[in-house]
């Protein structure tokens, strides 16, 4: 897959499956992803893989779940993002873990307990009209505010239900799977030309992260090596869909405290990076340009010059707004202190990418496992140790900076040669993986194809699914009308987890 | 403050934006939709979308394209709302949301479909969890097609809508 990362296949019987699973927790492993293959039409039952990453790369813990196997054993006491995991492994692949919450996640009545949207066999569902059961708080004084799906604003469906007494929240539960369009399955449907498209649009913020992934997984399953100037390019694209995020949420971030010309500066610079992307790469949003083998676009040396001019300016721009951002009274009053995440317990409940950077979990991927070309430049890892909306406000300006500095360096050390590897024959087929450090944090995808090179099984998965139970814990104790602001500070993806 | 209002004079005036248009909406087929003229309020529905045309909807209020100043403005209930921009394919478990979010908006309304997915299902395509296009689900007036739509093409969308 590459030069660096290392994946070690651990299969395991029952019984094993706990104690390796706490000997992973106890070396300071984390959590990936959950996720299960149908394999009945080899004869077998269900294949359970969990993915944790180490520091010397990934290990897939697997277990083969015959038909009618008991329960496996649950994992979300060790950590606790594997909860939704498990409930979502339930309502798509029907593989139910050993206790637990055994309400439904994704499923919300389109089909029914039992149906199983990723078995091979599936034929569509019978819809299911139970409703959900929200944990309900009681108390003097004690009421219910429901949010959703459809939002005030222009972001994704989701249902949030706080209780609160008087202004203060006491409990926020997030109810989340509007948004599920059936990906995993479509993955199956799909040529790996066309699946590369999907992937791009898992999450289309983060459609450069989930590409490269995609095709890192399929690259290792093929046997190609991507040539230099195109991992250059891939890292070129990944910054900038950085950037395009850290400059709208910035923005977005000062408005929802009440200062509107940190919107409108923000979404200017941002516009204007998304012109020069449509001048260099021929789309505002080029999210198709991470290919199998390499990337589909070029750089001219003109092209080249206009983003290094762009990078420049963007650094001055940003650092002027920096220092008014800092310097504003008002706007610090709101970050400050608000929408918590304290490092212990965002070490506890296995928070990840820039949310746990925001907390002093100074994790990432381009430093921790860097794979080309990030190995050869010496990332600078933000982190801050606050854990509230301010740290994340902090931690986007220094990672800002940094891409900014990144993208600069990209260019002038930009190698010549090919940009994609030749087109090679289809692979006997196999299992690849792929992971990269998107903007919100590590990007994961799973490829399973068969002889034939269809595609039997994959699973994406966005780090997403590990800060939305954050997102429940920061809220508590502070007034519904900070929501907004905590929520943007963490801005997670729906359509990433719906899937 | 001081730097505030330096870098406000500094950036100035950002060229490019788009001009009111003069014509109230003469244009509108429906009478009552001619007071709405080239202003309409707006309400999104995200339906299934990827999360790709809302980052374009966003752009809209960008000083670029400043739909504000031309009068369009986005608002926070459908009940006050002329037209819906609808992107996303329609997601099986989004469908009675935005039947709902249709009814609460007062006739006349128009709806604007947003991107490829919203046009047809795009590459999410119909399946067990998803209806395919908006137009599956409600009628749609007007579409935008685009992976995501650019801001220009989301406007002149919004403007067939109204002469509809």
């Amino acid at each position: 897959m590459n030069a660096t990362l290392a994946v070690e296949h651990a299969p395991v019987t029952r019984e094993q499956w706990l104690p390796r699973i706490e000997a992973l927790h106890a070396a300071g492993a984390r959590l990936l992803t959950l996720w299960a293959s149908d394999e009945r039409d080899h004869g077998e039952g269900d294949l359970l893989r969990a993915a944790f990453l180490q520091p010397g790369g990934v290990v897939i813990v697997e277990l083969a779940l015959p038909d009618g196997a008991a329960p496996y054993p649950r994992i979300d006491e060790l950590f606790p993002a594997a909860a939704r995991l498990q409930r979502a492994l339930r309502d798509l692949s029907g593989v139910q873990a050993e206790g637990g919450d055994r309400r439904p996640w994704i499923r919300h009545g389109a089909w029914s307990d039992g149906d199983a949207p990723l078995r091979r066999d599936f034929r569509g569902g019978t819809p299911d009209p139970t409703p959900y059961g929200f944990v309900r708080v009681r108390g003097d004084g004690v009421h219910e505010i429901a949010v959703g799906p459809v939002h005030a604003g222009t972001i994704e469906p989701g249902h949030f239900r706080f209780s609160v007494v008087g202004e203060k929240v006491l409990r926020l539960e997030q109810r989340l799977g509007y948004v599920h369009k059936g990906i995993e399955r479509r993955f199956t449907e799909l040529a790996p030309a066309a699946a590369r498209r999907l992937a791009a649009r898992v999450s289309g913020d983060s459609a450069v992260a989930f590409a490269w992934a995609f095709c890192l997984a399929e690259e290792h399953i093929r046997g190609v090596s991507v040539p230099p100037r195109a991992t250059f390019l891939r890292a070129l694209l990944l910054e900038r869909e950085r950037i395009a995020n850290h400059l709208g949420d910035l923005g977005a971030l000062g408005n929802d405290a009440g200062f509107g010309v940190g919107l409108a500066q923000f979404m200017r610079l941002k516009e204007d990076l998304l012109r020069v992307n449509a001048q260099v790469f021929g789309a505002r949003y080029p999210m198709d340009a991470v290919v199998t083998g390499g990337v589909a676009i070029e750089l001219t040396p003109a092209g080249a010059a206009l983003l290094q001019q762009q990078f420049s300016v963007l650094a001055g721009e940003t650092e002027r707004l920096r220092a008014i951002y800092d310097d504003h009274a008002g706007m610090q009053d709101r970050f400050l202190g608000c929408g918590k995440v304290p490092g212990e317990l965002a070490r506890r409940l296995g928070v990840t990418g820039l949310v746990a950077r925001a907390s002093g979990i100074a994790r990432d991927l381009r430093v921790d496992l860097p794979l080309p070309p990030y190995d050869a430049l010496a990332v600078r890892c933000a982190s801050a140790a606050g854990g509230d909306v301010a740290a994340r406000v902090a931690v986007r300006f220094d990672e800002l900076a940094e891409s900014l500095r990144l993208g600069g360096e990209l260019l002038r050390r930009l190698p010549p040669g090919e940009v994609c590897a030749p087109a090679q024959a289809p692979a006997p087929g196999g299992f690849g993986v792929g992971l990269v450090e998107g903007w919100r944090g590590p990007v994961f995808v799973a490829l399973e194809t068969a002889t034939d090179g269809s595609i039997r099984r994959c699973h994406p998965h966005d780090p997403s699914w590990h800060n939305w139970p954050a997102l429940e814990h920061a809220i508590i104790g502070d007034i519904v009308p900070d929501f907004p602001l905590i929520n943007k500070s963490f801005n997670l993806s729906y359509s990433g987890v719906d899937l | 403050m001081l730097d505030i209002l330096k870098q406000i004079a500094r950036v100035g005036i950002v060229a490019g934006r788009r001009q009111a248009e003069a014509a109230p909406g003469d244009a509108a087929a429906d009478p009552e939709l001619r007071a709405v003229g080239r202003a309409p309020c707006m309400r999104h529905v995200d339906a299934g979308s990827c999360n790709g045309c809302e980052l374009e909807i966003h752009a809209l209020g960008n000083v670029y394209y400043n739909i504000e100043a031309s009068g369009m403005k986005f608002v926070a209930s459908p009940r006050h709302a002329d037209l819906l921009l609808v992107s996303g394919p329609v997601s099986r478990h989004m469908r009675e949301a935005l039947l709902r979010t249709h009814d609460a908006t007062p006739a006349p309304k128009r709806v604007v479909a947003v991107g490829d997915c919203a046009i047809d299902g795009g590459i999410f395509d119909a399946g067990y969890a998803s209806c395919g296009g908006v137009a599956d689900v409600i009628a749609v007036d007007a579409t935008a097609s685009g992976c995501p739509p650019a801001p220009e093409a989301i406007i002149a969308a919004i403007e067939r809508a109204l002469e509809s």
